[in-house]
């Protein structure tokens, strides 16, 4: 059986990937996809924990948030599709109307 | 046997009676088309007041439901009757607004409708699952709202800030929720915080972790320094009804899901945090009071002050005693009230536009004598006037603060409002001391304001001013709600 040491690091690294790639990468769709990187790192780590505990707490928790992101990234390709046809890029440096 | 009984669902019946009214709204743009904004909104309204009214019902019955999950406590029910007081107004400030910027969707709404239910749900739950959910229904519904101006280049901007940001908070929280889960085996906060008591679970690595990560997302998620940064830029391009909304009412959740979740689920004397929420207190204070000042957009400029705002509840949040809390509870009612009302004046147009910069404002005095009278009324309460509610508020907050010996926090915390006293007198000045000049072709509509708008602003303006002068019904309200959390 997998230790729990081995699912903490791999999720930890995950969500750290995703976090960077919100901050480093400049397209809104892989800024976006970083997110969901996030979630799933999340989702990998309550999996690790609900196994160890032998709870099924963990594993409800899981359904939820694929459900949530699901209805995040509805929500979010669409802002992402009408940002797209007000401005014609995708570039979210180039988003600077609002600042200061 | 039944798992579930109808018993359970009495302390959901004002959320239910919520998904109701959003679902006869939706059928009623559906089936009775290009109708009658009117009859949308009132509908919406009596939805929110016949829940205002159940809401009262179960003041005092200590209903609970789903195995502890939802709870009716004191606590619960006065911020959701907040949230629904704050859905009226909105409402009553929308339809001009919406009439004038061409927004002719009835989803507007129901939208508006599930973000209150989402916000009950987060305020009235127990468990971290159902938290969460409720925050995410909030949330999501705020996206589209602030974006709904959809071929309008800094609404559809706004839109996009307020999604990565919000996803990626949420991100944090659910991360820290799961370590928090596997260092305590529970995601319910009665047994996380039996957990916590244990010798030794606080120097569990996961649980430090998972605290830290759910304080980063509830920082973002009440827009505090350092995690402020999306506040203006999301309330400057949201139609300005919804930034009233978000300002009022999602702040308002936020610091009811902080205190629920960080102040009374998990131990936090240790001195490591309080040094942590005494520095976070200060920034935000000082930094959303200074970027005010260098503000030429009055909009942006109730944006940073409502930063500022969240840093003096802050305060309350670092001192943590029960009479503490209370003050956060009055403070989020006030600045609720006071807040709204403020954008709402600016959700009126003057001259033919939208006021925006301070220059917008001159000649209110001569051309709109009651709007420039309510904004007066609701800048000096920002400000903390007596007889104002913000008067009160703060002298709770920060007479909370110096019981417990706190003064240099009390100290900066009257800097900063002396500082902020200067950007909310020029509000006042430019109404009444600057002649407006009329510009060519504007359409002038004097002392025309548009009725429902001026109803929500002045009951707003009557409470600002009733809490400031009668505070006693609120302030043993909000500290016999604080009894019920422990």
């Amino acid at each position: 059986m997998i230790p729990i040491s081995h699912v903490l690091v791999l999720s930890a690294l995950l969500f750290s990937i995703g976090v960077l790639g919100v901050m480093l990468r400049r397209n809104v769709i892989v800024v976006f996809m970083s997110i969901e990187l996030m979630l799933n790192a999340v989702n990998l780590s309550f999996v690790g924990f609900a196994r160890t505990m032998d709870d099924m707490t963990g594993v409800i928790f899981i359904f939820f948030i694929i459900v949530v992101a699901a209805a995040e990234a509805v929500v979010g390709l669409s802002i992402i599709l009408s940002i797209y046809r007000t401005r014609k890029t995708l570039n979210i440096d180039e988003f600077n109307l609002l600042k200061w | 046997m039944a798992f579930v009984t109808t018993t359970d669902l009495i302390p959901l019946i004002p959320e239910l009676i919520l998904l109701g009214a959003a679902f006869v709204v939706l059928l009623l743009d559906l089936f009775a088309p290009g109708s009658q904004r009117t009859t949308l909104a009132v509908t919406t309204i009596v939805g929110f007041v016949i829940a205002l009214v159940a809401e009262i019902q179960l003041l005092d019955s200590g209903a609970t439901g789903f195995y502890g999950t939802i709870v009716a406590d004191g606590f619960s029910i006065l911020f959701e009757s907040l949230y629904l007081v704050i859905g009226i107004l909105t409402v009553l400030l929308s339809l001009h607004y919406l009439d004038d910027h061409g927004i002719g969707f009835g989803e507007y709404y129901v939208l508006l409708i599930t973000a209150v239910v989402g916000m009950m749900f987060m305020t009235s739950s127990l468990e971290l699952l159902v938290i969460f959910i409720g925050l995410e229904i909030m949330s999501i519904s705020s996206y589209i709202l602030v974006g709904i101006r959809r071929r309008v280049p800094e609404s559809n901007e706004a839109a996009l800030k307020y999604l990565l940001l919000g996803a990626f908070s949420t991100g944090f929280l659910l991360y820290g929720i799961s370590l928090l889960y596997g260092a305590t085996g529970s995601i319910r906060i009665p047994e996380i915080v039996v957990a916590l008591q244990e010798p030794g679970a606080l120097n569990n690595p996961l649980a430090i972790i998972g605290v830290a990560l759910i304080i980063i997302a509830m920082g973002f998620k009440v827009a505090v320094v350092p995690f402020h940064m999306w506040t203006p830029d999301v309330y400057s391009g949201a139609p300005t009804p919804v930034t009233a909304f978000l300002s009022a009412a999602a702040k308002a959740a936020g610091f009811a899901m902080f205190v629920r979740v960080l102040l009374t689920g998990i131990p936090l004397e240790a001195e490591l945090w309080k040094d942590l929420f005494w520095a976070i207190a200060v920034l935000t204070m000082t930094v959303g009071n200074v970027m005010a000042l260098m503000q030429n957009s009055v909009k942006r400029m109730l944006a940073y002050s409502s930063v500022a705002h969240a840093g003096y509840i802050m305060v309350a949040v670092v001192v943590g005693t029960p009479a503490a809390l209370s003050s956060v509870i009055f403070y989020s009612c006030a600045y609720a009230v006071m807040g709204t009302g403020a954008f709402g004046i600016l959700t009126v147009r003057h001259f033919g536009k939208t006021p925006d910069s301070y220059d917008d404002l001159a000649g209110y005095a001569r051309y709109k004598p009651c709007l420039a009278f309510l904004m007066s009324v609701f800048m000096l309460s920002l400000i903390g006037l007596p007889l104002t509610g913000g008067f009160i508020g703060k002298l709770q907050i920060f007479q909370a603060a110096l019981e417990e010996g706190w003064v240099w926090l009390t100290v900066i915390g009257l800097l900063n409002s002396a500082l902020s006293v200067y950007y909310y007198l020029r509000v006042v000045v430019c109404l009444y001391m600057r002649e407006g000049s009329v510009p060519d072709g504007a359409v002038l509509e004097v002392a025309e304001s548009p009725g429902f708008a001026l109803t929500g602003l002045v009951g707003a303006a009557s409470v600002v001013v009733y809490l400031g002068v009668f505070p006693q019904t609120l302030l043993e309200l909000a500290a016999s709600s604080v009894s019920t959390l422990f």
